[in-house]
């Protein structure tokens, strides 16, 4: 698109490149923003469902599909408060950086072929890292509430987090291994065909190392039953409450778009991207790369099948939390230091030994 | 001089400890049942002291008791325990039955059995359901509620009130049911019974639960019986005590001839143990999870109770007998007397001097008893599981402060 820009409509190429940044930057934020409100209206009917309830029926017509917006037009006419002894700068700071950590993230993550704000050679190391940075937010949200519920959220926050990215590392290395690279596109690409050519059924190793991402996942965005940060019947909310309004629908749209973020990851990482179970596309003759038209259409399927397979993670999310106890803090690290972090390395021996017995697969 | 040692180096080096933090848990917090407040010294996450504050709900019952007829108060023990009104309503009721030593009829017994084991099933399941809350799992709460909420429409045919009932009075009961009340009675019973298993499935057998209580909160059945716990606080320690079979006559033969068994742990079995879960390896007699699951045993042993009075009281052809009047004269002299309510023994203590007025009234709590063992409980627990130890307490603010 850039060079259809630079040459085409003779624009130089530092503003070209500036205005596909800002429209990316807006595409982005537009998604991230859009879906955590569908995913909130979604977490609402499906916990209702669980529970047998109905959920919001009314705002919006049926199915109360509006009640999001409803809640974010609530949040934003709601008082702001703070309080008196908290650390104004950083209180104020603190959800922005859970909100900007999440939304940089996305920037990296591939949604179809070609269809990524920035393709970086390292993509898969600059999601994690920079979704790790949320943790920033919390701590700081904790600290900076002076009050000691939230202290201790953000306490807890920072020793589960920091301790799950050790498996959540050694579980994406060896999606990365296999590919050979760190390019989230390649990684996608390398899985094309069959179903079967998913990393998830590469090996039986990568698919233990699948559900041990599942795992630290859920953990590391702090959903149920690694709620640990927020534990309500602990903690009253953890390190969010004292926050309220626009502050806490932040820190809110920030869990929700990780939730998003993650769910995307593993599709990519093991469940083949944008790769549908069945090569429609190839079957059909049609590929990317195969004229305008029939290429648009084809990254269209990709994307359906992505934000398919992402939102499914979304909602496998939402049924462990309507159904599990919370766990202690202490058997949240147990699980990982013991059970995960020591899978995830056999695991990661394993499919690397696989890889040198079988260089071709097998 | 001081002064000096602190200051050196090696002393500090090696004197390196985390400050301790006071912590108010309640009374806004949501997992402390209403108005309890604790007030936590801890060391990090290790919970070093509990003490409850307790009297954020004192309504002064007992003092309106010595002011209004004995009949009268009946309104405000539905308040105490306002999760089982119906067992509270029976205790004050039976307690000034045995003062006047008025006999109700045999009809108005297994009503009032029948009554007191619903209501009985009603709060077991708040219990349960709030337990669940207080371990950070939603469903099985709304799950209860939904059983509860058949439990109370129920009542409300009974006698018109979803929660503060007043059905069971001094003399007897203040209404029969309505027609076809005992068919729907029934076929409740027979939507709950296979859900029971749901909920087993759910929290009771459930990986993380078992973990988040077995072993947690032991309390022994030496310590129990000294700090004067009872219901299933008491069972659940293993001590085999209820006051439906142990208690005075007065309250033991209004379940005359009714089978059943005490929900209790007996050389390492429960009596119902084949058709519910096994005891989980981590659980250790005495912990949580043994309340908790006494609990669910009990809501069995509750419904089977209520198919006995069902027949019982259909085979009844007397009359169900009048309630006392209003103002009616209690004769001198003092009482006291225990109840099995789902909670625990709620007594209730009145002296009569000849008017219609009590010129005493006390009630003895069990939340209140079963509150008083937290301190010992939470020593050296973690945060997470004082709401775990509070809710296996299965305490009601409104009984303790009365």
């Amino acid at each position: 698109m850039a060079e259809y820009l630079i040459q085409t409509m003779g624009l130089p190429g530092w503003l070209t490149w500036s205005l596909l940044a800002v429209l990316s930057a807006v595409l982005i934020l537009n998604l991230m923003a859009g879906g955590a409100l569908v995913f909130i209206w979604a977490e609402r009917k499906v916990s209702a469902r669980i529970q047998d309830r109905l959920g919001p029926t009314r705002t919006g017509g049926r199915f109360g599909w509006l009640q999001s917006l409803a809640d974010g037009i609530k949040l934003l006419a709601k008082e702001d408060l703070m309080p008196e002894r908290a650390d104004k700068m950083l209180f104020r700071v603190a959800p922005y950086v859970s909100f900007c950590a999440s939304f940089a993230a996305f920037i990296g993550l591939p949604f179809a072929f070609d269809m990524v704000a920035l393709r970086l050679n390292v993509g898969v190391f600059y999601v994690v890292a920079v979704l790790g940075l949320e943790v920033f937010g919390v701590i700081l949200a904790g600290y900076a509430s002076a009050s000691k519920w939230s202290l201790f959220g953000a306490m807890r926050e920072a020793a589960q987090v920091v301790s799950y990215e050790v498996p959540l590392g050694m579980c994406i290395v060896v999606p990365v291994m296999l590919a050979g690279t760190m390019d989230l596109v390649t990684i996608a690409e390398k899985q094309s065909g069959w179903f079967t050519n998913w990393y998830l059924f590469h090996d039986p190793f990568t698919f233990v190392v699948f559900w041990v991402y599942t795992t630290c996942a859920v953990a590391s965005v702090n959903r149920a039953p690694f709620d640990l940060a927020e534990a309500e019947s602990e903690l009253v909310a953890g390190f969010h409450t004292e926050y309220s309004g626009l502050r806490w629908s932040f820190f809110y749209m920030a869990e929700y778009s990780s939730m998003f973020l993650v769910s995307g990851l593993a599709a990519i990482l093991f469940l083949g991207g944008w790769n549908g179970p069945v090569p429609i596309a190839s079957l059909l003759g049609l590929s990317e790369g195969s004229g305008e038209s029939t290429g648009a259409f084809v990254r269209l399927l990709g994307l359906a099948n992505f934000l398919g397979k992402a939102t499914l993670g979304v909602l496998f999310m939402m049924w462990i939390r309507w159904t599990l106890p919370r766990l202690r803090i202490d058997q949240v690290m147990t699980t990982c230091l013991k059970y995960c972090t020591p899978i995830a390395a056999v695991m990661f021996a394993g499919a690397m030994t696989w890889l040198w017995v079988f260089p071709g697969g097998c | 001089m001081s002064q000096v040692i602190d200051d050196d180096p090696r002393i500090i080096e090696f004197d390196v400890r985390t400050d301790e933090m006071l912590v108010n848990m309640g009374p806004q917090h949501p997992s402390t049942h209403g108005v309890l407040r604790l007030v936590l010294r801890t060391d990090g996450e290790v919970v070093s002291e509990v003490e409850p504050h307790i009297g954020y709900l004192h309504r002064c019952a007992e003092k309106i008791g010595e002011n209004i007829s004995a009949r009268q108060f009946i309104p405000y023990t539905d308040r105490m325990d306002y999760l089982a009104g119906m067992n509270m309503n029976l205790g004050w009721s039976l307690a000034v039955e045995k003062l006047m030593r008025l006999q109700v009829t045999e009809k108005a017994r297994h009503l009032r059995v029948l009554i007191a084991e619903l209501g009985r099933i009603a709060s077991h399941l708040v219990g349960m359901g709030a337990y669940g809350l207080d371990l950070g799992t939603f469903s099985p709460f709304l799950y209860a509620f939904r059983e509860r909420e058949k439990i109370l429409n129920l009542f409300e045919e009974a006698c018109g009130a979803r929660l503060t009932y007043s059905y069971i009075t001094v003399g007897g009961l203040t209404a029969d049911l309505p027609p076809g009340w005992l068919g729907r009675c029934e076929a409740f019973l027979n939507e709950f019974e296979p859900i029971i298993r749901e909920y087993h499935a759910l929290l009771t057998t459930n990986a993380i639960f078992v973990k988040r209580t077995g072993g947690i909160g032991v309390l022994s059945p030496e310590m129990a019986i000294n700090y004067g716990c009872s219901g299933p606080v008491l069972r659940g320690s293993g001590v085999d005590q209820d006051m439906r079979r142990d208690g005075e006559p007065i309250y033991t033969a209004m379940y005359d001839g009714y089978a059943f068994e005490v929900a209790v742990m007996k050389d390492g079995t429960y009596p119902r143990d084949r058709a519910y879960p096994a005891v989980p390896a981590d659980a250790v007699l005495g912990d949580c999870w043994h309340r908790f699951f006494v609990r669910m045993l009990e809501v069995v042993q509750s419904m089977e109770l209520i198919r006995q009075a069902i027949d019982r009281y259909s085979a009844c052809t007397g009359s169900l007998g009048e309630p006392v009047k209003i103002a009616e004269k209690i004769p001198a002299g003092d009482v006291y007397l225990e109840t099995e309510c789902p909670k625990g023994q709620m007594g209730f203590y009145l002296i009569g001097n000849g008017t219609p007025k009590p010129w005493r009234v006390r009630a003895r709590s069990s939340s209140f008893s079963n509150l008083s063992v937290l301190p010992e409980l939470c020593h050296g627990c973690l945060i997470a599981d004082v709401p775990a130890i509070v809710g296996s307490l299965d305490i009601v603010m409104g009984e303790i402060d009365r």
